[in-house]
């Protein structure tokens, strides 16, 4: 169950708005307090009491069924009352700015807000203006660090280790607020991630922050323990960033031959959804080396630990935001 | 199949041998064995030949590498009242020309695997010389969507084109030059600025205002040459300004390569042997896209050869019937064919002192080639027996008459040569003699 004794290195922050700054050791702590989650999750009842009476509204600009499922059964799963903002109805139509919305909302006392929004930085800038926590469920092309997160806890599961992993992400990077999430984190923890892709989806600049970069994935995928695969959004796929969908999955797409490159013992992720037949072939997707499913699950239990620890974090309530 | 397989193994004797590839320009000889070279230059002939070998006293005469049109026009599919693959490959062979580039701009477009496909079956059928395909850079041509260059690539595709025009978008081309790093395809725009040209038809000059036909400014092709080669240095993709007709383009040419980027020029044959000056009184023959433009211009372009600025010469051969080309200058269709007259034509700037012999067949043959990455364009021991025998000093006057293009519109009729194709051999057997 929960540590009483809060490890001094450990992750005590209001807020998680991305990978970026946290330290391994806080990495390592909101994964650790993940792992007692995943237990309670398989458990006919499910309930703690971590957040019982707190308020925690999600707040999504951008449409997502996984993610915000994901964080509002995290959230009941602590007790807290959960309240899900549809943006895309809302006010916000009507020309409500970011701060305003989050000023309206704020005025309603919640404990923590997830949010989501499709520019990059939105988050940060909405966490400035509110008196609660603010957790980041992914902000345009910038940070996803739950997803992050969720996929470090399910590499360590199986592999028992991230240090020394070599980690291939492949196809859109140049898009994914989850490649530069895991970027940060598998390299805070010592992995060695590779970036592989058509040069349109994965910019030279990545090389700059020293990471390797493959165009082939005969050789982006050699000895790789984890193939971690991107999706291909829609209108990427038509002649702007690549041609046609036959010449993607053609080079690009997860198939058992290109799954063959990697360690006999590779296992693939999926952020999700998946675009079966653009990145990834069903074969490898639904094969015996996918922990695809499992990331899911690893999501609730990554939420939870990540919720209950900032709103724990808040010290004596609002006066920490002032 | 027109082409036959050699049979007999062949001794050129007695040439002089010119072969870029290897700085060769010397007396001697080329073996050729089973469609390959097995030897070429002043030793070749030394070490006897095998039983059976046909010998060719070649005194007087070049034996060069055949020559590499990276860019013709054929017609073939849609367009087949004005080229075949047939028609083109015997008057390729006949000017020097041993490896044709056919351009995408057909109808359908060649934008798709299978078209390339069926185009290289196509002309493997029924062309003398080879042929090989320059697929579509965007689908339909139409300047947006990039093509499958993996996929095109792999069906034989020699590289990518923006066609008659240019790529407009400066975001398509960044992507387009990005994308084809990943396959080391090789991307060739037309630079000129279509809202620049406007109904423009000729050079902007003097003549221009002369005959009340509307100029186009050198700035059309130049201001987009510094744009694309700005573009193939963000993106580090092999880029190729096609057709350049401007005097100041070389120097852009040469901003470029001093600078390291991956960026090659050709210019047509036509354009370094003709100026606006041939119009006359509208002769809608020399209506060519781009114009011909002043003699400085010309003799820019020629310098740029000279030096290397600009890497190779193409015939852009374009073949117009009756019903484009017989119209008022501003309603004629552009472009002139250029196959049959494509050495000669070249040889006229070696005549007057400007090219090398050597720089001439470089630009003409190996460096085509290796722009379009293919095994010809050389006489080393082992590549195809592609190669064509010459006299450099036949004067020679072009009839209409005895053109051999199924189009007529070459600006040269009546045009005097020194110069003329005697041989030309595909894989060692000979598919064109005179």
């Amino acid at each position: 169950m929960i540590k009483k004794a809060a490890n001094p290195y450990g992750f005590s922050r209001p807020h998680l708005l991305g990978i970026e700054g946290l330290s391994p050791l806080e990495i390592i702590d909101l994964i650790d307090r993940a792992e007692d989650n995943i237990e309670l999750g398989r458990q006919p009842s499910k309930k703690r009491d971590r957040l019982t009476g707190r308020t925690q509204i999600n707040l999504f600009f951008e449409n997502s069924t996984r993610t915000q499922s994901s964080f509002e059964l995290a959230g009941k799963r602590l007790g807290a009352d959960v309240m899900n903002m549809a943006v895309g109805q809302s006010s916000v139509k009507k020309g409500e700015t970011l701060i305003d919305t989050a000023m309206t909302l704020n005025a309603m006392n919640p404990d923590v807000i997830v949010v989501r929004h499709n520019a990059s930085g939105a988050v940060a800038l909405l966490a400035q203006k509110v008196d609660c926590s603010v957790v980041n469920a992914g902000d345009g092309s910038h940070e996803h660090p739950t997803q992050a997160l969720l996929d470090a806890l399910t590499i360590r599961r199986h592999k028992q280790r991230i240090d020394g992993l070599v980690v291939a992400i492949c196809g859109d990077v140049a898009h994914s607020r989850v490649a530069r999430s895991n970027v940060l984190l598998l390299t805070a923890l010592g992995a060695r991630v590779r970036l592989v892709g058509p040069s349109t989806l994965v910019p030279g600049a990545f090389r700059d922050m020293g990471l390797e970069t493959f165009t082939s994935m005969r050789e982006g995928l050699k000895d790789a323990d984890i193939v971690m695969m991107l999706r291909l959004q829609r209108e990427r796929m038509q002649g702007s960033f690549v041609p046609s969908v036959r010449e993607y999955f053609h080079y690009w797409g997860l198939d058992e031959e290109k799954l063959s490159y990697a360690k006999p013992d590779a296992l693939v992720m999926h952020p999700g959804p998946m675009n079966r037949g653009v990145e990834i072939d069903p074969a490898v997707a639904d094969g015996p080396q996918s922990l695809i499913r499992e990331q899911v699950e690893m999501g609730v239990a990554i939420r939870m630990a990540v919720l209950d620890a900032v709103v724990n974090a808040q010290g004596n309530g609002a006066e920490a935001f002032r | 199949m027109s082409r036959m397989v050699q049979t007999r193994p062949l001794l050129l004797t007695n040439a002089r041998v010119v072969d870029p590839s290897q700085g060769l320009d010397d007396p001697g000889a080329v073996l050729m064995v089973d469609g390959r070279i097995v030897a070429a230059g002043s030793s070749a002939g030394n070490n006897g030949a095998p039983e059976g070998t046909e010998v060719i006293d070649c005194r007087g005469l070049v034996v060069a590498p055949g020559l590499v049109d990276l860019c013709a026009h054929v017609g073939e599919p849609g367009h087949e009242h004005r080229e075949t693959f047939a028609s083109a490959g015997r008057a390729a062979a006949a000017g020097g020309i041993t490896t044709l580039v056919a351009m995408p701009d057909t109808d359908p477009c060649i934008d798709d695997p299978a078209l390339v496909d069926f185009v290289a079956t196509r002309a493997r059928r029924t062309s003398v010389v080879r042929v090989r395909v320059m697929a579509a850079l965007t689908k339909g041509q139409e300047g947006g969507e990039l093509t499958e260059f993996g996929l095109l690539g792999e069906a034989g595709a020699v590289g990518f084109t923006s066609g008659r025009g240019a790529i407009a978008n400066t975001q398509v081309l960044r992507r387009a030059l990005t994308y084809a790093k990943d396959f080391g395809a090789l991307v060739c725009n037309r630079p000129e600025d279509a809202a620049l040209k406007g109904a423009a038809v000729m050079n902007l000059s003097e003549t221009a205002v002369r005959l009340g036909l509307q100029g186009i400014p050198a700035e059309a092709e130049t201001v987009m040459l510094a744009r694309d080669l700005r573009l193939a240095r963000l993106a580090g993709g092999r880029y190729h300004a096609s057709l350049l007709s401007a005097a100041e383009s070389p120097e852009l040419m040469t901003w470029a390569k001093d600078r390291g980027i991956a960026a090659t020029a050709s210019v047509s044959a036509a354009h370094l042997t003709l100026n606006e000056m041939d119009i006359g009184a509208y002769r809608t023959f020399f209506k060519l896209s781009p114009p011909l433009r002043a003699e400085a211009d010309r003799l820019a372009l020629v310098e740029a050869v000279k030096r290397g600025a600009i890497d190779v010469i193409v015939s852009n051969h374009d073949p117009q019937d009756v019903e484009t080309k017989r119209l008022p200058f501003a309603e004629a269709a552009d472009g002139a064919i250029g196959l049959e007259t494509f050495l000669s034509a070249g040889l006229r700037l070696v005549h007057d002192g400007s090219l090398t012999l050597l720089r001439l067949i470089e630009a003409m043959s190996t460096r085509p080639a290796e722009i379009a990455s293919l095994e010809a364009g050389t006489l080393r021991t082992g590549a195809p027996a592609d190669v064509i025998v010459f006299d450099p000093d036949e004067p020679w006057v072009l009839n209409a008459k005895d053109i051999i293009s199924k189009a007529k519109n070459t600006p040269y009729e009546g045009g005097r040569f020194i110069g003329r194709v005697r041989r030309t051999y595909v894989s060692g057997s000979l598919v064109f003699e005179r």
